[in-house]
């Protein structure tokens, strides 16, 4: 990473303490720059949801954090909150997967963007509301003036989230944490929202944490991208090494097992078993018990990251030993 | 040419007003569209589409406006109750929520032994036998048939699932989205199973999903819906490979290509 990191997570812990202390997350260390949007890619279970909570300090009641998220070099793990709510709305925003949580159904859309932006700066009900109409034109909403007096029930699924964006980014933040914002949209919705918050991104020259389930969201619109599996970093680079070569074998797998555009066969590359969860890791890497490539000695110690290449890293003990072609592990081990 | 397993034709679906004054919902409007046995014909759309309407139908879940469903040589819309029950052991449903298509209280054994149970076929002698065997066919161990669905992940209930419908000895599944609420990593597992399924027992399959370039893979046949209506279909790899509508189109550069990013 060039200069210094907009963001940076460093030894991140977070621990669910009932019934009874489990980690969700482990060693999580990351960084975004200004302007970059990093993708965090991984599975229900994975911890990506709660690392980007953690990040914005909306963590429920009942999980602890511990190492260290600093925004701008100012370190936000700890102390009363205080830090959180400064950044909040200016410089930091959130973007959840479910709209209608952060909308309020009694009070019209326009109206809950003027508040937005009264609550951070200091202008009048007319200047907030102008702000509130242009903000909703920028994430193309048509006849934004009108659709500014309507309530979020009267909204589509995806004007809604372009109303969030809208809502989350009236103030210019730094940092947007995006946690699955179209995974409830239909696919040709979900596209032209990306494809909005993208070019939106590059005009504001604000960074985005984008969370998804989805290699190819990642693959379409992020610098870089972050793999998680079982709470922990699994392989993490520039999105364009990380998934045209990957070097650990989930990463691998998970992208082998995509239906490929010009595929012959009719069955695909599949992984066996079924996403570890926390609480019940298997010993050593958690991946090893679904790795065509484990060893013994995979299940005796945890990997930790490796550089492979430039500013891409992975975690698996074999990294050397593997084949070129990654997705070759998983030709068609059956089901 | 033999008749085929399923043809529905000029099927209307239509919902009642949700409020006074607002018109009715025509959820499908005039579609047809044929299975033949062991093949396998995808219906493709967007929320609101009208493919899950599609699917409600042909399980006659759902009576159709108008139109006619003929399974295997018989019309649906007009059977009787008596009739209708024999007929849809033919015609099994696999649906896309893992964990809400099973009880929470009842053990797998349970719950693929109930079809049988159901409809009289229950022999308690070779009954545990023919549940161990559905479970092998649907790829679970055994041991599984203690459990209850909170201790299975969603790959494993969806299995459940399978399991369950493959106890009637169905002719055509109909499969609404099956694998779309799965994890990534386990998808691919579970759309093999379909394949293997059709070609170890020779099943037809109805395939509704929203993602053109899993249908290229698993479909023989595709019916692109728009609107109620279908607005193009055809082999698989032809109308995901040379898409002629417009929506088509629209539907395929909405998912992220991948194949320029991989070496494949």
């Amino acid at each position: 990473m060039s200069g210094r990191a907009l963001l940076e997570v460093e030894g991140l812990r977070i621990t669910a303490t009932r019934p009874h202390e489990v980690d969700l997350v482990r060693d999580l260390s990351f960084a975004v720059a200004a302007g970059e949007m990093l993708a965090v890619v991984g599975e229900s279970g994975a911890g990506k949801s709660v690392t980007a909570r953690a990040v914005l300090g909306l963590l429920p009641a009942g999980l602890r954090v511990s190492g260290h998220v600093r925004f701008d070099g100012r370190e936000l793990v700890g102390g009363t909150g205080a830090a959180h709510r400064a950044l909040w709305g200016r410089r930091m925003a959130f973007v959840p997967q479910d709209a209608l949580s952060v909308l309020s159904p009694v009070h019209t859309v326009g109206d809950q963007l003027a508040l937005a932006v009264r609550s951070v700066r200091g202008v009048g009900r007319k200047a907030a509301l102008e702000q509130a109409v242009a903000a909703l034109d920028r994430v193309g909403i048509p006849d934004a003036a009108r659709r500014a007096r309507a309530y979020p029930h009267e909204f589509s699924g995806g004007m809604r989230q372009r109303a969030v964006i809208a809502m989350a980014t009236v103030n210019d933040p730094d940092l947007v944490v995006a946690d699955e914002p179209t995974t409830a949209l239909d696919p040709t919705v979900q596209a032209r929202i990306l494809d909005m918050l993208a070019a939106f991104r590059e005009q504001a020259g604000m960074a985005v944490v984008l969370v998804t389930h989805d290699l190819a969201v990642a693959a379409a619109h992020a610098d870089r991208v972050l793999v998680m599996y079982a709470g922990r970093h699994v392989e993490s680079g520039p999105v364009h090494r990380v998934l045209r070569a990957p070097r650990a074998p989930y990463t691998a797998g998970l992208i082998a097992s995509l239906p490929a555009r010009h595929a012959v066969s009719r069955y695909l590359p599949a992984m066996s078993g079924a996403p570890a969860t926390a609480g019940a890791l298997p010993p050593g890497c958690a991946f090893a018990p679904r790795c065509p490539a484990a060893t013994d000695s995979c299940t005796r110690h945890e990997p930790e990251p490796v550089e492979w290449h430039d500013g891409h890293w992975a975690s698996c003990h074999r990294i050397a030993e593997l084949p070129r072609r990654t997705a070759d592990l998983f030709e068609r081990t059956g089901t | 040419m033999t008749a085929p397993l399923l043809e529905v034709r000029d099927l209307v679906v239509r919902y009642p007003a949700r409020a006074r004054r607002t018109p009715p919902v025509l959820a499908v409007d005039r579609i047809s569209f044929t299975v033949a046995a062991g093949e396998t014909v995808a219906l493709v759309g967007e929320s609101g589409s009208g493919k899950s309407s599609t699917a409600a139908a042909v399980l006659m879940l759902r009576k159709p406006e108008g139109g006619s469903v003929r399974f295997d040589g018989r019309e649906l819309t007009t059977v009787d109750e008596r009739g209708l029950r024999a007929l849809r052991r033919g015609v099994q449903p696999v649906f896309q929520d893992p964990h809400g298509s099973l009880s929470p209280r009842k053990a797998v054994f349970d719950a693929v032994a109930e079809p049988l149970r159901v409809q009289g076929r229950w022999d308690p002698t070779t009954g545990p036998a023919r549940v161990a065997e559905l479970l092998d066919l649907v790829r679970l161990d055994r041991s599984v048939a203690r459990r209850l669905p909170h201790e299975l992940s969603g790959g494993q209930c969806q299995r459940v699932g399978i399991a369950r419908a493959l106890a009637s000895e169905p002719k055509l599944l109909v499969l609404d989205e099956p694998v779309s609420a799965l994890d990534p990593s386990v998808r691919a597992g579970v759309i093999n199973l379909f394949t293997e399924l059709q070609d170890e027992l020779g099943l037809a399959q109805l395939f509704i999903c929203h993602d053109l370039a899993l249908v290229r893979h698993v479909a023989h046949r595709v019916a692109v819906l728009h609107r109620g209506r279908v607005v193009e279909s055809g082999p698989a790899r032809q109308v995901c490979d040379a898409p002629t509508h417009d929506h088509t189109r629209e539907l395929l550069s909405s998912v992220p290509a991948f194949d320029h990013l991989t070496e494949r």
